[in-house]
């Protein structure tokens, strides 16, 4: 498959630039770049959901135009995409048939089930049939996506981030599938930000940013650092000024906390710990083990069915999020446009979001636009928030400014304990720097810090102390001198030391 | 004694025919997430094109065939709005029902007090409708009642058990992920609202050829909106739809019978509505959340 | 040969659109309204009637006599108070689409306190009273879709849709049973509300000031809620991000609560109106509530949730519903055929949405 000066733009901002890309047969082509590179904008051009505004697309040796992916599907592509496109309430076969174009009309669930013993016996990838979607973890999921692509006769499969929802045992599991399958003739496109996996699992790697190819090596012969150069474009500080400091008192304390997801399952099991002044406790482990809920229930967007949450010393168990916050616990949310802004609201009615409420910002009825206004302005000067005025809507805002603003918002309140979900997912580096910088700061300012994230790094880098959660458990909690890389991994896959 | 009953049980084959057909079509529109309140429309509509076109040529099919195409002509409004430009589709129901009212309202003035020279007449099935006793109930009636009933079968079966059906299916539930597979949500959900109307027309086409001896100002009489209510009491499953519709229609016909005993006609008739209530309140209180059997994005719009 | 490639190069796509002047939204406006008319005199002209002399009875009907403004704006007081409550449900994205049965069990209510209690208060007392009554009425019938939505989980689109039928059943029960009016003959009304508690009306018209004056003071109140008070912040943010809401701690029950008091409290205020002010007594459903309830939708809409631009959008539509009538009289048409405006208005307002928020943008692909 080839690509030839692709470019794409969207309302004006190039998300493609003149992009040259092409794969072998049995070859493992990893495609790196930062958030917003340009990575995921390419694979759904190849995938026809999106047309490219100039450039060709060759599949072995003929221009092909894809006007759907239907198009693309018939050309041998197929997409394992982040988050899973599963209709959750459907069963397994029911899902599978869904793409399967030669499934007959009445009754499809026999000759589809047919078809995938089959492919069990070919590739060993087992699928519970009958189950609905929702009831299969985040691996299976996986699986059954696999399984569909293969199924429509996928020669090139692209996977889009597709260990952000596994643990290192199943990642494993799955680079030896794909390895199988590259032995047997099939393309396959990873796309990827984690260089580690590049490097384990790729052929060959390619660089974009900012939309453009910066670079393509053979992955035996780069270094991570080389890599993380070409992909941010110049040398990347690792870390970020972290000095020791003695641990305060202790703010938040967790005893026997039980959390039910959406689901009605038991997301947080008994889950105990506590948080000091001066400190960071960083949360490590795959997205999907509680940590959601975990945080959901501290921070009272969700109700815990035991146990007990205290910060200071007062119980706030299932008090509401406004009571919460009001307490002291701040909290910068793992989704954060959906959650932690209104985007279709001006800059200054975000920036006083939870607090609008509160003297001086309101009186009895009404609020005091003055104060919120003036609140805004200092928070957008204090955070470097780059905007042209505090007047406009929030959507207008990047990625970076959103989330500075939010946790300018959140800090300004004066907290006492910073939960910050994901903080820097999504972002650029010269945001992830200030936003790290900003939670140590506040750390070393005598606050609390909670800190989830998916980014190992970043959490070996900031904490002082590391929590692992596994299957709704705090498997262990290591100090940050004591921590490794293998025995966390060890941690988050359930092993516990 | 066993007259009345027979004659209750015929008027609500007869009352339920019309909600029968309706409710399957708003099923199918439904399922692929496309929320259509404008049924009572789309069935005034059907009502007068049928009666309009059977009155001047005096045939029947024609008039049937005339409402079903102009129910789904009305439906493809509400499509394009909704699925083109994205609108609110509760705000687009209504604004369809408005017109279809006013422009059966209007058609039909002249046509007041009229009577149709043909009418849907009762058809005996060969072998089943000499049956003694149910054959005279359930066999003999017209046409668009054995549709009605064949046609919410067929949709049952069409949902669950063919490829296309479980497409449509997906497309209400997750429109993302059947764009992902090379399917096509808007044409899907136009299809589903568009056959939606052709139901609702083939509806209205019943109340103005069968139920009804002539055309009167307001003959469909809100029972599009009854039809949407039918559709969530009956989970979205077209046969339940079945018993939900003619468990309303009998409600309808028999709410005055039961004045003699006693019981005042009007608040007999807000069982229909306060059931609905009631089936959702129940469906709501499951413990199991993931049984809420509305199609998880019915009503919301959805762009690539 | 050369067309047909430039043909399959044009591509058109559309783009949200980020500029969006006060000027640009206007012009939008009128012209969905002008294309709005134009269609209805379309609808018209294929139904057979003469499109030029029926706009122009339209017009003269509602708004080009004396007599036409009094009532346009008699048939404005309801649609006022409506909508101006219905802009703050629909701001946050509560879906009221049972202003009809509002405004009925505001009715209910202020006919039994007429009837039963005050028939021997004095105006000054009575009135307030009654208008409270209506209020309370409405306001309680408006809470139960709100608690059915926070704690059940139903849509407020059906619940508000099966409680109008209810109500109206409710209420026809009423007036053929209990409540039937010894003084009626056997009419199915209830008996006139006592003298002391009927309306006043401008000398000459049907308008009952009193309730203008509220519909004019309610809006300007519900502007000043919606954007410069608390509450009136958390309506906007539940209504533009729910997610946001639930992270922000808003109480959605409370505060769903309260935005149904108001819209159904608003309506049930247009209920009083219509009995005391009108009628003077409670009669049929579709008489009393006349449809206001899903005029009064389109009102709101075309107000773009202002409730300051509702007042005159309202006194817009009741010119059309007066204009209607006009026309049933002159051009014999059915009391239906009013519908077809709205219908037609309101799709020509909802597609123009989409022109406000999109622009199309054409392009030349490189083959």
């Amino acid at each position: 498959m080839e690509m030839r000066n692709i470019s794409k733009s969207f309302d004006g901002f190039p998300a493609n630039k003149n992009i040259n890309l092409n794969i072998q047969a049995g070859e493992i082509l990893g495609l790196l770049g930062e958030n917003g590179a340009g990575k995921t904008t390419l694979m759904k051009i190849l995938y026809g959901l999106y047309r490219p505004d100039s450039g060709k697309i060759f599949v072995n040796g003929n221009e092909v135009v894809f006007r759907s992916p239907r198009d693309a599907i018939r050309m041998g592509i197929g997409m394992v995409h982040q988050h899973f496109m599963l209709v959750q309430n459907h069963t397994v076969l029911e899902n599978i048939i869904l793409g399967d174009e030669e499934a007959p009309f009445f009754f499809p669930h026999r000759a589809a089930e047919k078809k995938l013993l089959k492919f069990q016996k070919m590739y060993g990838l087992r699928v519970p049939l009958r189950s609905k979607v929702w009831q299969l973890s985040a691996g299976e999921q996986q699986r059954v996506e696999i399984v569909k692509a293969l199924l429509q006769g996928a020669g090139l499969l692209i996977l889009d981030e597709p260990t952000s929802v596994l643990t290192p045992q199943e990642s494993t599991e799955l680079f030896s599938i794909l390895r199988k399958m590259a032995n047997e003739g099939h393309g396959i496109i990873i796309i990827s930000h984690k260089l580690e996996e590049i490097l384990d699992i790729c052929h060959r790697v390619v660089v974009l940013r900012k939309g453009e190819v910066v670079g393509s090596a053979e992955a035996k012969k780069v270094t991570k650092r080389d890599l993380a150069r070409m992909m941010v474009g110049r040398d990347v500080v690792f870390s970020v000024d972290w000095k020791p400091a003695p641990k305060g008192e202790v703010v938040l304390e967790v005893e026997g906390l039980t959390v039910r997801s959406d689901r009605g399952t038991v997301a947080v099991r008994d889950v105990n710990f506590s948080i000091h002044r001066n400190e960071i406790l960083g949360i490590a482990g795959v997205a999907g083990n509680g940590q959601r809920e975990l945080v959901e229930a501290i921070t009272g967007i969700r109700k815990a069915e035991s146990g007990q949450v205290r910060i200071l010393g007062k119980d706030i168990t299932n008090q509401s999020a406004r009571v919460i916050h009001a307490e002291g616990i701040a909290h910068v949310p793992e989704e954060r446009i959906r959650f932690g802004t209104v985007p279709n609201l001006l800059i200054y009615e975000n920036a006083v979001l939870k607090r609008h409420h509160f003297a001086p910002f309101s009186d009895v009825v009404f609020l005091n636009y003055d104060e919120i206004k003036e609140n805004a302005e200092s928070i957008v000067r204090n955070f470097s928030i780059s905007s042209p005025s505090i007047h406009v809507p929030m959507k207008q805002l990047s990625g970076g400014n959103i989330q500075k603003l939010i946790v300018g918002r959140e800090v300004s309140a004066g907290p006492v304990l910073l939960v910050a979900s994901h903080p820097t997912y999504g972002l650029d580096v010269g945001a992830t720097e200030y936003i790290r910088k900003q939670l140590v700061k506040r750390r070393d300012e005598g606050e609390a810090v909670l800190l989830v994230s998916e980014d190992l790094e970043e959490i070996l880098e900031l904490s002082d102390r590391i929590a692992v959660m596994f299957e709704g458990k705090i498997v262990g909690i290591l100090d940050r001198q004591d921590a490794n890389i293998e025995e966390i991994g060890l941690m988050m896959a359930g092993v516990a030391l | 004694m066993e007259g009345l009953i027979i004659s209750v049980i015929h008027r609500t084959c007869m009352a339920g025919t019309s909600l029968l057909l309706g409710t399957t079509g708003e099923i199918l529109t439904e399922r692929s997430g496309i929320l259509n309140l404008g049924v009572e429309g789309m069935m005034n509509i059907g009502a007068v094109t049928g009666f309009i076109v059977t009155y001047t040529t005096g045939n029947v099919l024609f008039g049937v065939l005339a409402a079903l195409l102009t129910g789904a002509v009305s439906a493809a409004l509400h499509g394009v709005v909704s699925i083109y430009f994205k609108a609110n589709q509760t705000v687009s129901g209504l604004a369809l029902s408005m017109l279809g009212v006013g422009l059966a309202g209007v058609m039909g003035k002249p046509y007041i007090g009229k009577q149709l020279p043909v009418k849907l007449e009762p058809v005996q099935l060969p072998l089943l409708g000499k049956i003694p006793l149910i054959g005279d109930l359930l066999f003999n009636q017209d046409l668009l009642f054995y549709a009605g009933l064949l046609l919410a079968v067929a949709a049952w079966f069409f949902l669950k058990w063919t490829r296309l059906g479980i497409r449509v299916r997906s497309v209400g539930e997750n429109p993302e992920a059947s764009e992902s597979q090379g399917i096509s949500v808007r044409w899907t959900r136009f299809f589903c609202t568009v056959a939606g109307g052709a139901f609702a027309g083939l509806g209205g086409a019943h109340i103005s050829l069968a139920y009804s001896t002539s055309w009167i100002e307001g003959l469909v009489a809100g029972r599009g909106w009854i039809v949407v209510g039918l559709t969530i009491f009956s989970l979205w499953n077209p046969l339940r739809g079945i018993a939900g519709a003619f468990l309303f229609g009998g409600i309808f016909v028999t709410q005055y019978l039961l004045q003699p005993l006693g019981v005042p006609p009007n608040l007999l008739a807000t069982l229909p509505y306060g059931t609905t209530l009631i089936v959702l309140l129940v469906d709501g209180l499951r413990k199991d959340h993931r049984s809420l059997h509305a199609p998880a994005q019915l009503g919301e719009p959805y762009s690539r | 040969m050369k067309l047909k490639r430039t043909w399959e190069r044009l591509e058109f796509q559309w783009e949200e659109r980020t500029d969006r002047s006060l000027l640009f939204s206007v012009s939008v406006l009128l012209t969905a309204i002008v294309c709005g008319v134009l269609l209805i005199g379309a609808v018209f002209l294929s139904l057979g009637v003469d499109p030029v002399f029926a706009l122009k009875q339209i017009f003269l009907g509602s708004f080009g006599s004396l007599y036409g403004l009094k009532e346009s704006l008699t048939k404005a007081i309801p649609l006022f108070l409506i909508a101006g409550g219905l802009c703050v449900a629909y701001k946050a994205k509560f879906w009221n689409i049972g202003a009809e049965s509002q405004l009925l069990m505001g009715a209910v209510f202020s006919t039994w306190f007429g009837l039963n209690v005050g028939q021997s208060l004095p105006p000054s007392i009575g009135v307030p009273l009654l208008f409270l009554m209506g209020f309370l009425g409405g306001a309680l019938w408006g809470i139960i879709p709100a608690i059915l939505k926070v704690r059940f989980g139903i849509s407020e689109v059906i619940s508000t849709l099966m409680l109008n039928y209810i109500a109206a059943e409710f209420v026809t029960f009423l007036i053929v049973g209990p409540w039937k009016g010894a003084t009626k003959h056997g009419f199915p009304y209830t008996d006139d509300l006592p003298k002391a508690l009927i309306l006043d009306t401008l000398p000459g018209s049907r308008i009952h000031y009193i309730t203008l004056i509220l519909g004019i003071l309610l809006c300007i109140i519900l502007f000043i809620l919606l954007y410069r008070s608390k509450f009136g912040y958390e309506v906007r943010v539940i209504g533009e991000s729910p997610e946001a809401a639930r992270y922000a701690g808003i109480d959605f029950f409370k505060t769903s609560l309260l935005i149904m008091v108001i819209s159904g409290g608003a309506a049930g205020l247009a209920g009083v109106g219509e009995v005391a002010g009108i009628h003077h007594h409670l009669g049929y459903p579709g008489n009393i509530s006349a449809g206001y309830g899903f005029t009064a939708i389109i009102t709101a809409w075309l107000g773009k949730l202002n409730p300051l631009l509702t007042l005159i959008s309202g006194l817009f539509f009741a010119g059309i519903l007066v204009g209607g009538d006009a026309i049933q009289i002159s051009l014999r048409l059915p009391a239906a055929t009013v519908n077809i405006f709205n219908g037609i208005l309101l799709f020509v307002l909802i597609v123009s949405d989409y022109f406000l928020k999109h622009r199309l943008v054409l392009r030349f692909r490189q083959l």
